[in-house]
């Protein structure tokens, strides 16, 4: 069997397995759980171990027939791109279900369905990235909508179901107009002789400019929403402040991916004329999202929120990369991806904890942790330190990357993102300042510090972010010739380095 | 000398089978012991119904204009239609054979002494088996009628029964008769103009064979403003019956005060029957007119779908809601009309298909959901039922969702394909628009899922019924054809596709 095909299958299994497991049981679901995710996560290395970086294109690839009419097929393969995020997904899983073992607890429904519908998410979201069929890609992309609701809606907390139907109907709505795009360029590809949905055939299809350009807002507008961009981001801090930290893990850091990943994979591959119509347009919304998510997230109260807007700036900075349309930019964004996927587990990972130690959101009801548990504080500040992409932690490095790349296209644009760096660092310092450190706050003295369980779960995640800091290669690997391979495609070269200037 | 009509019997079997087996009805009706009528009048109605969707797959290859002296025409399409609603039927059927939703005598008043010793006597009525079927009947001969009479006889023998059934709802009977007769009335309106602009097509054509038509439209001459005020006459009577805007008035009332289970067959079987019919009228009378009439129909086509999907959103009752879901749905079908081309065809009967079986189990769950008053229609006051009964929550959100076209659902393929088509036609606008009002729509299928699933139960004695056998066995079926209809329509849709025909 293939291997992408079996990774996407086995959390599908552990749901099986999970469905026959009486209720009351929740110890044996929690296990079955992790054995199902430590599982995945095995077989997605082996995966990554036999992926051969030099080759380039989709590999791994399986077709089948799904619904003729349509010319649509089950139809995957992996590319560096797709290979990098798959990675990302299974071994987050494992940590946030260790990381988040007493969060299910308290949900209006059985610990039970809670671990069902993570299982579920899993699946979807690698089929989501190993998807090279835009049907298959679309349907996935809309059905993992489901679990994701009803995570929010049956498991957070606040005003859990509001959240949850924000959530949905923003991202219905952007997938309602990618459909019409989707549409629209099978029929395209049907008026230039066979309809296909294969993304590969799509990319060599003639579009007019015109056409190009609508299709593109299609779909763009759909990423711009999940990824999420200025002015789309509205519903993200509202869905983080409600959902579990581990929820919160999987929303923000993989499935908001699925909105840059997408921009990639669809946006730049199948319409290069649109996207070097809209790209300044989109850098400047992107330098937007970069400044306004870090001065909201200066004065944000609640910890979730905050961690959200942080987000926000952070994502600005992964589009940014995208669009500046240089090497660099897109590798540097790809590999963003990845890095504030694990920066955003530490963070939500340390502040759950926290919140669930204090009962409380609001940073104000912290402070001076640092006496009382200093473990927990110390993850917590080097998370923040990730977050405002301290050198020698991996998320530098991409960020690193997206400032060069768009400093050689658009030196304006490069220099006004490098602001979103300073006021990183101030959203990052004051909140340490205000939650860890001075003195002990009331309500604080009988926090325990970090179980040894808790340990386990955010230790994998701190050493990745300093290994990555010092040594970024093997992703690189993985993600450069991808990035050789779709600037070759789109006929769109680096600029010249202007020497002596 | 007059020569007698030659029938062919075999191609016109299946209409046959089911008037007979509505006289059976009658006659069980007439004859069989109280206690034994309705032990007897759902296996009649269920046998014939199967033996009559036998026929039709064994006919299902064999074509003919004159099966009837060129008043019907056998072909792929009207096959297809014809078996739907069999199949339609055969569930709703299922949901209509809970008794105590209907009347134990029509004729008894409301509250009077003669109801209450009816029920206590357990002289329970039955014509109700009966008349669906004559309707069944009407809405097959509708689909496959070739000439403008004959069309009409279908509307007539499909509507008249509807008429009656639609007031003899136990529970809040004055609503129920009060709907009747307004359904009655507004039926008698769009009736007489069906038969307005059919006398005007025939004064423009000398014929009342939709060939003729055809080939008169074609021909140089002719009194275009006749043509054309039979046309806009023929639509208004048609869009009535498929309750599109600003034809639709009559819709929510008639949904609301029917006994639910009618209501699940009328809004199912009745739009297929009447699509059917649109299709045949427009791809074979009118198809040398489109630039007349395709700008209207894509006009209402786009109100419907906004209008409907918009109005539901301040509804609070479930039977209104689904009532204004049902009018986008027209408005979407509508989509498929106006395409005008093979894709078109084949998309429009499987959206038939997909949102039929979803409606008949989305009313069959309505049916269900009771206080000691009878069936509570407040959607609030559905709050938390998902704790109750969760599988029928479930189930009633799989509706919604198929309804919403989310992927993996029957009704996101159906959306999908008739958009396509759509597109394809070059029709881009529609398409945008109809993306436009799902977003809308989806809004209130969302808006029920969260009150059953995330609102905490009131303290209220809305309960849901233990379902019945014939009910659970009814919203299974509903239930995995919306599911194998969304993730595996390969089988389904080729099968459609390879009947995507109709004679000229």
């Amino acid at each position: 069997m293939n291997i992408v095909t079996l990774t996407i299958l086995a959390p599908l299994l552990g749901t099986l397995v999970l469905a026959a497991v009486p209720q009351a049981n929740s110890r044996l679901v929690k296990i079955i759980t992790l054995a199902t995710s430590l599982f995945t996560a095995a077989i997605s290395i082996a995966m990554a171990l036999k992926y051969q970086p030099a080759k380039g294109g989709f590999q791994f690839v399986e077709s089948h027939s799904w619904f003729k009419a349509f010319s649509i097929n089950y139809a995957i393969g992996i590319d560096g791109l797709a290979l990098v995020l798959i990675l990302l997904t299974t071994l987050l899983v494992p940590i946030v279900v260790v990381g988040g073992w007493n969060e299910s607890e308290n949900g209006r429904w059985s610990v039970k369905t809670f671990y069902m519908l993570i299982l579920v998410l899993e699946t979807s979201l690698i089929a989501v990235f190993a998807a090279t069929d835009v049907f298959l890609f679309y349907v996935i992309f809309e059905a993992m909508l489901i679990p994701v609701y009803f995570l929010i809606g049956g498991f957070g907390r606040g005003e859990r179901a509001a959240a949850a139907l924000k959530f949905l109907i923003y991202s219905l709505f952007g997938g309602l107009l990618m459909l019409a795009a989707v549409i629209g360029i099978f029929v395209v590809s049907l008026r230039q002789g066979a309809g296909t949905f294969d993304v590969t055939a799509l990319s060599h299809l003639k579009i007019s400019h015109q056409t190009q350009n609508w299709l593109f807002l299609g779909f763009f507008i759909a990423f711009a929403i999940k990824a999420p961009l200025f002015p789309f981001h509205t519903w993200l801090p509202g869905a983080a402040k409600s959902a579990t930290p581990g929820t919160s893990i999987l929303v923000l850091g993989v499935l908001d991916k699925v909105g840059t990943y997408g921009m990639i994979r669809f946006c730049l591959l199948l319409f290069p004329d649109a996207t070097r119509t809209f790209a300044p347009y989109i850098i400047a919304l992107s330098l937007i999202s970069i400044i306004y998510g870090a001065i909201l997230a200066i004065g944000q109260k609640d910890l979730n929120s905050l961690i959200a807007f942080t987000s926000i700036s952070h994502f600005g900075f992964i589009v940014l990369g995208i669009f500046s349309l240089t090497s660099q930019g897109i590798s540097g964004a790809t590999l963003y991806m990845v890095n504030h996927g694990v920066s955003t587990a530490a963070l939500f990972l340390a502040g759950g904890w926290m919140i669930a130690r204090r009962q409380s959101t609001q940073v104000d009801d912290f402070g001076g942790v640092q006496r009382i548990t200093p473990v927990m504080a110390w993850c917590f500040f080097i998370a923040g330190l990730s977050a405002l992409a301290l050198p020698g932690l991996s998320t530098f490095v991409s960020e690193f990357l997206v400032l060069i790349g768009t400093f050689t296209r658009y030196p304006v644009a490069g220099t006004i993102a490098t602001l979103g760096i300073i006021l990183a660092a101030l959203y990052i310092l004051y909140l340490v300042q205000r939650a860890l450190q001075g003195p002990v706050k009331e309500g604080n003295e009988d926090m325990h510090d970090l179980t040894l369980r808790e340990k386990i779960a955010i230790a994998p995640v701190i050493a990745a972010l300093i290994f990555f800091g010092f040594y970024p290669k093997p992703m690189l690997n993985d993600i450069n010739p991808m990035t050789t391979n779709l600037m070759s495609h789109i006929s769109i070269a680096d600029p010249t380095p202007l020497a002596g200037k | 000398m007059l020569t007698t009509p030659v029938l062919d019997y075999n191609l016109l079997a299946p209409i046959l089978i089911i008037l007979g087996g509505a006289l059976v009805g009658v006659l069980v009706e007439a004859f069989a012991g109280k206690s034994d009528r309705v032990r007897i009048q759902l296996p009649v109605a269920l046998i014939s119904i199967v033996i009559a969707f036998a026929w039709i797959v064994k006919i299902h290859n064999l074509y003919s204009a004159t099966a009837a002296v060129g008043s019907v025409s056998i072909d792929g399409a009207g096959i297809v239609i014809q078996g739907t609603v069999l199949a339609l039927t055969f569930v709703a059927l299922l949901f209509i054979a809970q008794d105590d939703h209907f009347v134990s005598q029509a004729s008894a008043l409301p509250g009077s002494e003669e109801e209450a010793i009816a029920i206590s006597t357990g002289s329970q009525m039955t014509e109700v088996y009966p008349l669906v079927l004559f309707a069944l009947s009407g809405m097959m001969l509708f689909p496959i009628a070739h000439d403008l009479i004959t069309l009409f006889v279908g509307l007539e023998v499909l509507s008249l029964p509807l008429y009656i059934i639609t007031g003899l709802a136990r529970r809040r009977r004055i609503l129920s008769q009060e709907a009747a007769l307004k359904y009655f009335l507004l039926g008698a309106y769009s009736s007489a103009f069906f038969i307005f602009g059919a006398a005007f097509l025939y004064g423009f054509s000398g014929s009342l064979s939709l060939t003729a038509i055809h080939e008169a439209t074609l021909a140089p001459g002719g009194s275009h403003i006749f043509l054309l005020l039979g046309v806009i006459f023929l639509t208004v009577g048609l869009l009535f019956k498929v309750g599109a805007v600003p034809f639709h008035a009559w819709t929510p009332d008639v949904y609301q005060g029917a006994p639910t289970a009618i209501t699940g067959f009328m809004a199912a079987c009745t739009k297929v029957a009447a699509f059917g019919a649109l299709i045949r009228i427009y791809y074979v009378g009118f198809s040398a007119l489109q630039s007349d009439w395709k700008p209207i129909l894509t006009t209402i086509s786009m109100i419907t779908m906004v209008g409907g999907s918009i109005a539901a959103i301040a509804q609070r009752d479930v039977k209104r809601t689904l009532a204004y879901s049902s009018i986008t749905h027209a408005g979407f079908l509508l989509v498929g009309v106006v395409a005008l081309n093979r894709a078109g065809l084949s998309a429009l009967m499987f959206y038939l298909v997909a949102y039929g079986f979803a409606t008949l189990g989305a009313f069959g769950v309505v049916s269900l959901v009771q206080d000691s008053t009878g069936e509570v229609g407040d959607i609030r006051r559905w709050a938390g039922l998902a704790r109750k009964s969760p599988w029928i929550a479930t189930a009633f959100v799989l509706f919604l969702l198929s309804f919403g076209g989310i992927p993996l659902t029957a009704g996101f393929i159906a959306k999908f394909s008739i958009f396509t088509a759509a597109y394809a036609s070059g029709n881009i606008a529609i398409v945008i628009v109809g993306v436009i009002s799902s977003v809308i729509a989806l809004f209130f299928y969302l808006r029920v899922v969260l009150t059953l699933f995330f609102q905490e139960p009131t303290s209220d004695v809305v309960t849901v019924a233990a379902p019945p056998l014939m009910v659970k066995v009814g919203l299974s079926i509903a239930c995995v054809i919306t599911v194998v209809l969304g993730i595996y329509p390969d089988a389904i849709f080729n099968f459609v596709q390879s009947l995507s025909n109709l004679l000229l």
